[in-house]
């Protein structure tokens, strides 16, 4: 059961503003969804290892050389604002 | 604020936590071929995987892996045989993917130590910080706070984000609380944090340079009541930007500390703000609800396994450690360890060493840059190693005082006028007219000229006084303009007196 | 029409001289112009960069130039593969007209090759879903009817390839958005063992499980693609460093005698169509009939596979889609700060199937919930590889249908995200494991006349295998039909 706050925190941590329609509409749906997929636990006992790459691969390095990097004018491209080469964004009201 | 230092530490004792972020020197960044060269305009060094851009991928510079063993390597750890790169989720625009790519349970590098001495009442002492892990990650863009005040994010209207230095490998180390520094908590943190800068240094996997941000620390502090086992609420303290910084930050967060628990308030686990102009701290970001960074291992990447004869021969090739450099230093130049001491915390023991490879006098090397370098270097402010007199010069003014063209006190004018910027001592003797007068006969003069002038004197020297020598000594060199080799003068003064 | 043959045949009659490859371009454009208005397979026409690139292998070929044996031909592209300086949307309003800087090594490798790219195609928003309907544009339909889905998330690129828009297509498979809609709409589609064909260039959804692969009316056309596009990448730590199996070798030869097939028990039964299971047994008995041994296995944590599967896509696109905040390229809408401009820009610019799934993988790999689901789904994915190694120890490949119904209508399953899943019950194994699949035409299902999917599985880097199986049975069920299934598709347009 995922409670409508649980989905209100977690849009908050995904940075997506829901309105209370929205938040209850996915708070019913997502429980019947965390119901299905949380069988997973009935097999994942502590001796099977998980595995985070399908096809197994270690060391995979490229050497230390420089490329060409885009233009600043390939780099802007997307940018919804600039000034002076540099991307343009809001008031951060965040601590860095 | 009525609580002392002093007394502050018969109630509590200081636990830290040393958090160093290193800029490896790499050419290109930790996952693209861009440039990591420092200072170019905004934004010419980005690409799409260092901005982000959607179908991005990673793919890791082999030479940051290298600098990151040998990091580890130099301080003890234990090289992990297995290691992998996580995600570490969260919102930031300087962050182009909103997540950093780093380590979380599976740092390359653990369990390593850091021994440093520092001076105390009873003589050297002995610490050994103990080192929890060494791991990489990438570093984020930079940002410019437009329309405040003060440039810095409170009041700002807009930022400017410039992402050249996204992606700039970056390796954090981690100390494990480092107890039992009681008063000298500060010391010790900036006796680490030099260390571990000179190791890096030797190492030469970056330039560490702490005013421009390629090392950085930031600073844990707690206090816990005397014998009290459990540790107390921590404050994180960030841009401490120099070795001074990290001494005064640390003393200052102690005595915020306790003047905070003696009140009876309690302290706040948050970020605080340091600052060079007052000394103190200010609350930053409040870090009561833990972040919530969702790490799980970057599916992107491969681990990374190193091999035993990988590592064996990164080991092999490490320079040597600063610790038994100095240690063979101090026994070619027989040196007391209090003058290592003086001259590892006045920054100058590769000044000294370096003059002495020029081919100095070690002594004489000292005795110039912890004696009056130093002093011009306090007055001013700053570090010996930041002004603008090199081994170089000083070498050369050892071995100008060698051949009789200099005296000591005509060095010193040499050595203020290279620190003024004047030029190169050569330079300086010869626009400043600086001669010393070693002709015999033109002392002679001078000589004669002092002795009719105080007659009586020169008849206490005849009659066997020695010291009254001086006053004559004194009016020959004035008569000289101070030019005259003091010691010249006087073995021709007491020859001349009937007394040599 | 020309616009009805094959890749091949249409570069045969371009090495003969018979068509230059300008008019060929020319005719499929006019194919899209006279049915696309009803299929919406397309996002962006790229009329001016299709002819100049056509026009280019013209000259090219006049000049004696050797040339690879695609070039000239078209081909659409789905649209969560970046191209330079043409719209990237991804099916998203997030990024309406974001125009990438730069080309995935896929485009890359498709310039290399002078294949012609015509256009982008439809698919659902950030390749999440099973029908298209989750596209922020507007839904593609089934050429086979134009009230069904196409399948999902890259019906674009199969409906256009039914469509006779294009002969050749890219797809991209995460739980089997290339395998479902080519059997739902009568084409071939491949998802090659994970780390076969870069993913540089393709925009992130669940990067351990994403690939992107080749689309076609045949076998053979979707082996040739497959090989030119396929093959290590330095740019793709992912990406494998071996020589690519050979897949047109296989693709021509055809020959399954002696090879083990095997039925994976838990991949059929309740929840499949009775229609799509009898195709299935008939096309089991055109394999054993050219000599394969029909053999069955069981992979029983593959009943767990849709569970992991939709903790561990979650999860890895809550983190791949964060980027997406405004910032650097892209929508941005909103007043304040700028947490503020994300949370509103990421509202008006995410659909509700993305939401859902972003916030399920936050949720899944928060903090207290790790182990749980995220963790545990890990773990499951070990044991289903470690079911497939079993199995493939016992046959050469592994095969069931692709999915469990023919092509829904538009909105039938839109309200019910469970049901809508279900559509990849057989597919997503596959992605789990890093293992390739293919999906051809097994027939018309007799209950409504629409096409299913015969699904083959082989172990990684095994992709010829696939090719060898399915032309045989490709071949053998053309014969019995006496034409390719698409013949019998209604036809579409003026002529």
């Amino acid at each position: 059961m995922i409670s409508r706050e649980d989905v209100a925190n977690l849009a908050k941590l995904a940075r997506i503003d829901m309105s209370d329609d929205e938040l209850d509409h996915l708070a019913s749906e997502l429980s019947v969804i965390l119901d299905a997929v949380a069988r997973v636990q009935e097999v994942a006992n502590s001796d099977v290892p998980p595995t985070s790459h399908p096809i197994p691969m270690t060391n995979v390095f490229r050497i230390d050389e420089n490329r060409p990097s885009l233009s600043p004018e390939d780099a802007l491209s997307g940018a919804p604002a600039s000034e002076g080469q540099r991307f343009k964004v809001p008031q951060i009201l965040g601590e860095e | 604020m009525g609580l002392t230092y002093e007394t502050l530490l018969t109630k509590y004792e200081p636990v830290l936590g040393l958090e160093v972020h290193v800029e490896l020197g790499t050419k290109s960044k930790m996952f693209c071929g861009c440039s990591t060269v420092f200072g170019a305009e905004p934004n010419t060094q980005t690409c799409p995987v260092c901005l982000g851009l959607p179908g991005s991928l990673p793919v890791v510079n082999e030479k940051a892996i290298e600098y990151t063993i040998a990091i580890g390597l130099a301080l003890n750890c234990t090289i992990a045989p297995y290691s992998r790169f996580a995600r570490k989720n969260y919102f930031y625009p300087d962050m182009p993917k909103n997540f950093q790519t780093s380590q979380y349970d599976e740092p390359i590098c653990s369990n390593g130590f850091l021994d440093i001495s520092i001076e105390t009442d009873a003589g050297v002492k002995d610490f050994r910080i103990e080192i929890e892990r060494v791991h990489m990650e990438e570093d984020t863009g930079k940002s410019l706070h437009m329309g405040g005040a003060t440039g810095r994010i409170h009041g700002a209207d807009y930022s400017l984000l410039d992402y050249n230095r996204a992606g700039i490998p970056l390796v954090e180390i981690v100390t494990k609380p480092i107890v039992g520094t009681g008063k000298y908590a500060p010391e010790v943190a900036r006796a680490y944090v030099a260390e571990l800068r000179d190791i890096l240094r030797a190492l030469g996997v970056s330039d560490v340079k702490m005013e421009q941000g390629s090392l950085r620390c930031d600073a844990n502090v707690s206090l816990r009541p005397i014998g009290e086992s459990k540790f107390g609420t921590r404050s994180e303290t960030k841009n401490v930007n120099s070795l001074r910084s990290v001494e005064r930050a640390v003393r200052s967060e102690m005595l915020r500390h306790g003047s905070l628990l003696d009140e009876g308030k309690r302290v706040i686990q948050e970020t605080r703000h340091f600052h060079e102009n007052t000394g103190e701290t200010t609350a930053g970001r409040s870090k009561e609800q833990a972040e919530d960074y969702r790490y799980f291992p970057e599916p992107d990447l491969a681990p990374v396994t190193p091999s035993k004869d990988f590592i064996e021969k990164i080991r092999s090739s490490l320079p040597e450690k600063p610790s038994t450099r100095r240690k063979r230093l101090q026994e070619n130049w027989q040196v007391p360890d209090k003058e290592m001491a003086a001259m590892i915390n006045a920054d100058v023991l590769d000044l000294v060493a370096a003059t002495v490879e020029l081919g100095a006098d070690p002594t004489r090397a000292r005795g110039w840059w912890l004696g009056e370098i130093a002093r011009l270097a306090n007055e001013r402010e700053v570090s010996a190693g930041e002004l603008p007199i090199t081994p170089k010069d000083v070498s050369e003014i050892v071995m100008l005082i060698d051949s009789g063209e200099l005296t000591d006190k005509l060095a010193r004018q040499v050595v203020e006028g290279v620190i003024n910027g004047e030029g190169r001592p050569k330079e300086i003797i010869a626009n400043r007219g600086i001669k010393v007068v070693s002709d015999d006969s033109a002392l002679l003069s001078a000589i004669e000229k002092a002795i009719s002038a105080q007659p009586d004197i020169a008849e206490k020297v005849r009659g066997g006084h020695i010291p009254a020598a001086g006053a004559l000594i004194g009016a020959v060199m004035k008569e000289t303009k101070g030019q005259a080799d003091a010691a010249k003068v006087r073995e021709l003064l007491l020859r001349h007196l009937g007394q040599s | 029409m020309i616009v009805n043959k094959s890749a091949i045949e249409m570069s045969q009659l371009l090495k003969d001289g018979e068509i230059s490859s300008v008019d060929l371009t020319k005719a499929h454009l006019e194919r899209i112009d006279e049915v696309d208005g009803q299929v919406k397979a397309f996002l962006h026409v790229d009329r001016e960069g299709a002819l100049a690139q056509a026009q280019l292998v013209d000259t090219k070929r006049k000049s004696g130039e050797k040339l690879s044996p695609l070039a000239g031909v078209p081909l659409a592209l789905k649209d969560v593969m970046t191209q330079r300086g043409i719209p990237t949307t991804c099916g998203s309003k997030m990024l309406e007209g974001w125009r990438p800087p730069y080309d995935s090594t896929v485009v890359t490798r498709l310039r290399s090759s002078d294949v012609v790219i015509l256009g982008k195609t439809n698919c659902d928003e950030f390749a999440m879903g099973s029908s298209t309907e989750n596209s922020a544009y507007f839904p593609t339909r089934n050429p086979w009817d134009l009230n069904r889905i196409p399948g999902g998330s890259g019906g674009g690129s199969s409906a256009s390839l039914a469509a006779y828009e294009a002969p050749l297509a890219i797809g991209t498979d995460t739980g089997g958005s290339i395998r479902q809609p080519a059997a739902v709409t009568g084409t071939v589609g491949v998802k090659p063992t994970y780390g076969g064909v870069s993913r540089y260039g393709l925009v992130a959804f669940s990067s351990s499980l994403d690939q992107a692969g080749p689309c076609a009316r045949t076998v053979l056309d979707a082996a040739y693609l497959h090989e030119a596009i396929a093959g290590y990448d330095p740019l793709d730590s992912t990406s494998i460093n071996a020589p690519v199996p050979p897949i047109v070798a296989a693709a021509k030869d055809g020959n399954v005698k002696g090879m083990k097939i095997g039925v994976i028990k838990e991949l059929q039964g309740d929840g499949y169509q009775p229609g799509v299971l009898k195709l299935f047994n008939q096309s089991l008995e055109e394999l054993a009939n050219l000599g394969a041994e029909i053999v069955e296995v069981s992979c029983k944590y593959f009943d767990y596979a849709l569970a992991a599967y939709y903790l561990i896509a979650p999860s890895e696109c809550s983190s791949n889609l964060a980027r997406f905040d405004a910032m650097r390229y892209g929508l941005r809408i909103g007043e304040g700060s700028a947490e503020s401009v994300m949370n509103s820009t990421r509202a008006a610019g995410f659909g509700k199937e993305v939401k859902r799934r972003i916030i399920l993988g936050t949720y899944a790999l928060s903090s207290g919930y790790y182990d749980a689901y995220y963790g545990s789904a890990q773990k499951v994915r070990t044991l289903i590889s470690q079911d497939f190694k079993a199995a493939f120890e016992k046959a050469d490949v592994l095969v069931s249908p692709t999915a469990p119904t023919t092509a829904f209508k538009i909105g039938e399953k839109s309200n019910d995200p469970i049901a809508m899943y279900l559509n990849d019950i057989a597919t997503i194994p596959t992605n789990l494991a890093g293992v390739c699949g293919m999906s051809l035409p097994s027939g018309l299902a007799e209950e409504d006349g629409l096409p299913a999917g015969f699904q083959i599985m082989a172990g990684a880097m095994k992709d010829d295998r696939l090719y060898k199986v399915g032309a045989a049975l490709e071949n053998a069920l053309v014969n019995k039909w006496g034409g390719g299934i698409l013949e019998q598709a209604p036809r579409l347009g003026a002529k």
